[in-house]
Formats: C-alpha cells, structure tokens, sequence
C-alpha cells in the first residue's frame, strides 16, 4: 500500500523543491535575460494564433447555447452577462492554459527530456552552469508573464465571438445591451480570480514541464513516455486547481 | 621511480565508493582508486559495469551512497553544488555522444566554459576557441550547430571543449563508442595529442581494448607530428594503468602487461593480446 503512494509523493515533493529553487532563482544572478526573451517568443507569441481561435470559438459556442436556455426565460438579453462571467472566470483561464499545456509543457519536457538523455544537462551542471537557473527559471519566468496575457486575449476575443453569435446572427439582444451587460458584469472578485488561475496554471505548465523533462531515463523511448505525462499531470493539476480557487473565491 | 611517484600529487581518489540505483541495484560497491598528476587511466568493462557511473561521482554529477572522494587533495564529498562548480572549473570532460547544446553553435559550445567561467565575451575568447577547433581539424564549422556535424565530428568539437579552459584532469566517457575504426583512431590520437600537449592527467572509459592499447603505447611527437611507440623505460609507461569493472567492482587494476598475463576469462577478455589470437 505503501509503496504505490511513494512515487507520486516522491514526485510531488521534488516538484516542490524544484518549484523552490526555480523561484528563488528568479532574484539570483546570474540572470539568462535572453533565454527568458526566447522563451516567451516560443510560448507567448507562439501560442497566440491558437488562444484567438479557441477563445473565439468558446465565445461563440458558449452564447449558442445560452441563446436556447434563456430564450426559455424571456432572458435573452443577458447573454453578454453569461458569456463574459463564465469565460472570464473559468473557460478563458482553464482553455487557455490547457492549450498552452498540450503545446509548451509537451514542448518542454521533450526538450528538456532530450538534453537529459543525450547527456547535455550533466554537461551543463560538469561546465559549471546550473540546469535550474538555466534552463528551468526562463521557462517559469516565461509562462508566468504569457499565460495571464494570452488569458485576457482570450476572454476578450470569446466576449466578441459571443456578440457575433448573439447580435448579427441570433439578434437575441442589441448590441448596446450586450456589452454593456457584459461589461457591468464583470466584478473585481471575477477579474481577480481570473487573473489568478492562469498565474496557478502558469506554474504548473512550467515546472510540471521541466520535472518530467529532468526526470527523463531511457533514452528517445523516455523522452516520449515524459512528454506523455507531463501533460496529462498539468492538465489533472490545471483542473484540480481551478475547483480549489473557484470554491475559495466562491465564499469571497 | 617510486620516490618520484609519491613525490607526485594526487588528483583524483575515490575511496571505498558504493551506490544503489533504486535502493535495489548496486551500481558500483567498494570502489577505490586513486590518480596522481600525469597518471593515465584506462578503465574497461562490459556495459553495465559501473564505468560510466564512476566518472560521474568523479566529477559530482551523482552522488555516492558511501564512501569519499578526494579531488586535487581535499575532500569534496559532502561540498555543495556551488562548491562543485568551483572544483569542476579545474576537470574537462567528454560526454559518450559529446554532449554538445544542440541550441549552440560550434563555436559557442566551444567558448561556453570560458565565456561561462570566466565572463570574458565570446569576441575575446574567440582566437581561444578557433585554435582549439583547429586542434582537432574542424575550425571550418565554427558557425554550424551539433545536428549538422557527423558522429564523429562531434565527439572531436567534445574534445576541443573539454580541453579548452586547460583542465588539470581530462576525464573521457566512451569517446569511441559507435564509430567505425578509422574515425575510432582519429579520436584516440587527439586524446593522446591532448594529453602530451597539455600535460593533463586522463582517464578514459571504453570497452574497446584497442583504445587502451593505444594510450598505453603511444605519444604524439610534437615534432613529427605523429604519434609514435613509448619507449620500454619511458615513466609514461609506467603511469599508464589499466582498471577492469564488473558489476560496479574493479576487478583488475595494473599495467597492460599484468592485464595480458591475467588468467582470469572476464577479464582476459580486455587484453589486446588475447583477443588478437
């Protein structure tokens, strides 16, 4: 019994240590600005296309389906409310970061993973660099500044892909009620807890990433089974985190 | 001879050295040895006998489960890995593949220990990093990256790497493994021209008896150019030993002779001589 529950608190416990080190990192020199740059060209700007697309569709999709259920009510006219608390609060963060999950915390572990097995992380550490600060705190850096930005790209191009559907194409509402409902919506609890995820999440991608990148063992073969798990494990954790957030923030 | 011996001194000692892969395998169990400045090592054993592993508790990329490990006269067993950093300052080391940042270029890979050392710009240290190139013939590929290199090629820039930042010990991992014998014996006579040239100590794990025979007796005549046979008297003949390994134990250690001579049907199977026949 004891046995089965060693490995995920082994794991657990050294995603903690590394979490620890990368972050205290962040104020120790010496700094890799550059990689820090390259990072977030890879994972901000790299992800944006497909945060448009999906934070489009979600919009979209999400005032289709209310456009059913309040037409019920005669509530047709605070679909913009609607749309904009759920993507705001959980669909803009929770897309996002699962996307930016399937793409960088993959593409992370499989570089890292790579460098591992080729032994380019233990010629780092013999040449006197650490992998850490070098490899694991421009990644943290990274996605902790593009997540929340790619996040309100997100919510914002959802909120439009819901007027789309909700005011040329359904004419449920005018356009006026629309964002006006969708703007008077929005509280600070929402915006707070939206911005918040995604900074949760950003750690997870990251550091979930770098761990089963680091950890690889057993050649190309490992470097597969650790893209694999990474993102299955961040894409667990993302969930698991947004219920734990959302039922503090639901007393607040 | 053996006054000058105990006159030299020591640069690498593990004493009494084990560790436990999964807290089951044992990976290496009572491991000693010791190098003094100038000793050449060659240490051989089939695939899984420890030899890899040595080299990295050597250079404190694993650490040991018992055991200490004396480098350049002090203790290093329990420093920290910012203190490590200092020690392996002094250690230049080649990787089984080269180990090579496939994200750097040559010329970048090369200089990474002075530029990282030293904080000097890749500008200044870049005479240093065109000569070290050249030493091994490749200074044409100073902007192309790993991936555009052959295997072979790239085991020769590792070389260049490690003997860049003129290191007081070359430690080799497998430099010949997976490469034709040409390519194989290009390698071993830079790593035989790097170790006269710098005067290093060196220890050089393969599982290639030929590679030891060549360390144990051949020198590169800077004059000529070449490499040429150590004379019998020669001390280098003397400081050249041989370690065989299995199942993380050393289960030989001494000079090409006494390994030629050996009885024992494992290790027999590491001597030039009877494998020739």
């Amino acid at each position: 019994m004891l046995d089965i529950l060693k490995s995920p608190i082994v794991t657990f416990q050294e995603f903690i240590l590394l979490a620890g080190r990368a972050t205290a990192n962040i104020v120790r020199r010496p700094f890799y600005g550059s990689d820090v740059i390259l990072q977030m060209d890879l994972i901000g700007v790299g992800s944006l296309p497909i945060t448009i697309l999906i934070g489009f569709f979600s919009g979209a999709v999400m005032a289709l389906q209310m456009s059913r259920a309040l037409s019920q009510y005669g509530a047709t006219g605070q679909v913009g409310q609607i749309t904009a608390i759920t993507l705001v609060r959980e669909m803009g963060p929770v897309l996002t970061a699962l996307l930016v999950a399937g793409r960088n915390a993959s593409g992370i572990a499989s570089e890292l993973g790579s460098m591992k097995v080729t032994e380019q992380i233990d010629a780092m550490r013999a040449l006197g660099t650490d992998p850490i600060k070098k490899l694991v705190t421009p990644r943290l850096i990274a996605t902790c500044f593009t997540l929340p930005l790619l996040t309100i790209v997100a919510d914002f191009i959802g909120i439009i892909g819901g007027y789309l559907v909700a005011v040329p194409l359904l004419a449920l509402t005018t356009s006026s009620q629309y964002w006006n409902n969708a703007w008077r919506s929005l509280e600070y609890n929402d915006i707070t807890q939206g911005l918040l995820k995604p900074l949760v999440f950003a750690y997870i991608i990251a550091l979930v990433g770098c761990l089963y990148g680091m950890r690889t063992t057993g050649g190309t073969q490992g470097v597969g089974r650790a893209t694999t798990q990474a993102v299955v494990v961040a894409s667990v954790w993302i969930f698991v985190c947004t219920f734990l957030i959302t039922r503090i923030f639901v007393n607040i | 001879m053996s006054n000058n011996a105990t006159a030299r001194p020591s640069i690498l000692r593990l004493d009494n050295i084990s560790l436990t892969f999964d807290g089951v395998t044992k990976v290496l169990d009572g491991v000693s040895m010791e190098m003094l400045a100038g000793d050449t090592k060659i240490i051989l054993g089939a695939a899984g006998a420890g030899k890899s592993v040595m080299l990295k508790i050597a250079l404190g990329l694993l650490r040991s489960a018992s055991g200490r490990i004396y480098l350049f006269g002090q203790d290093v067993t329990d420093f920290t890995e910012n203190q490590w950093y200092e020690v392996r300052s002094r250690i230049g080391v080649l990787f089984q593949e080269g180990g090579l940042f496939d994200s750097l270029t040559i010329e970048e890979n090369v200089a990474y220990p002075l530029v990282n050392r030293s904080n000097k710009s890749p500008e200044e240290v870049h005479p240093h990093v065109e000569e070290a190139l050249r030493f091994v013939e490749l200074a044409h590929t100073l902007d192309k990256f790993p991936s555009e290199l052959s295997g072979g090629m790239r085991r020769r820039v590792g070389i260049a790497r490690a003997g860049i930042s003129d290191p007081d010990l070359l430690l080799y991992d497998s430099p010949t493994a997976g490469l034709d014998p040409i390519t194989a014996n290009k390698i071993m006579s830079l790593i035989i021209q790097e170790r006269e040239t710098r005067n290093a100590t060196s220890a050089i794990v393969t599982h290639r008896f030929q590679d030891g025979h060549m360390m144990a007796n051949f020198r590169y005549n800077s004059e000529s150019k070449r490499l040429e046979r150590i004379p019998d008297d020669s001390p280098l003949r003397q400081r050249t030993r041989f370690i065989v390994m299995r199942e993380g134990r050393i289960v030989f250690e001494g000079s090409e002779r006494e390994l030629d001579a050996s009885t024992d049907p494992y290790i027999a199977k590491f001597s030039m001589q009877r494998s020739a026949h």
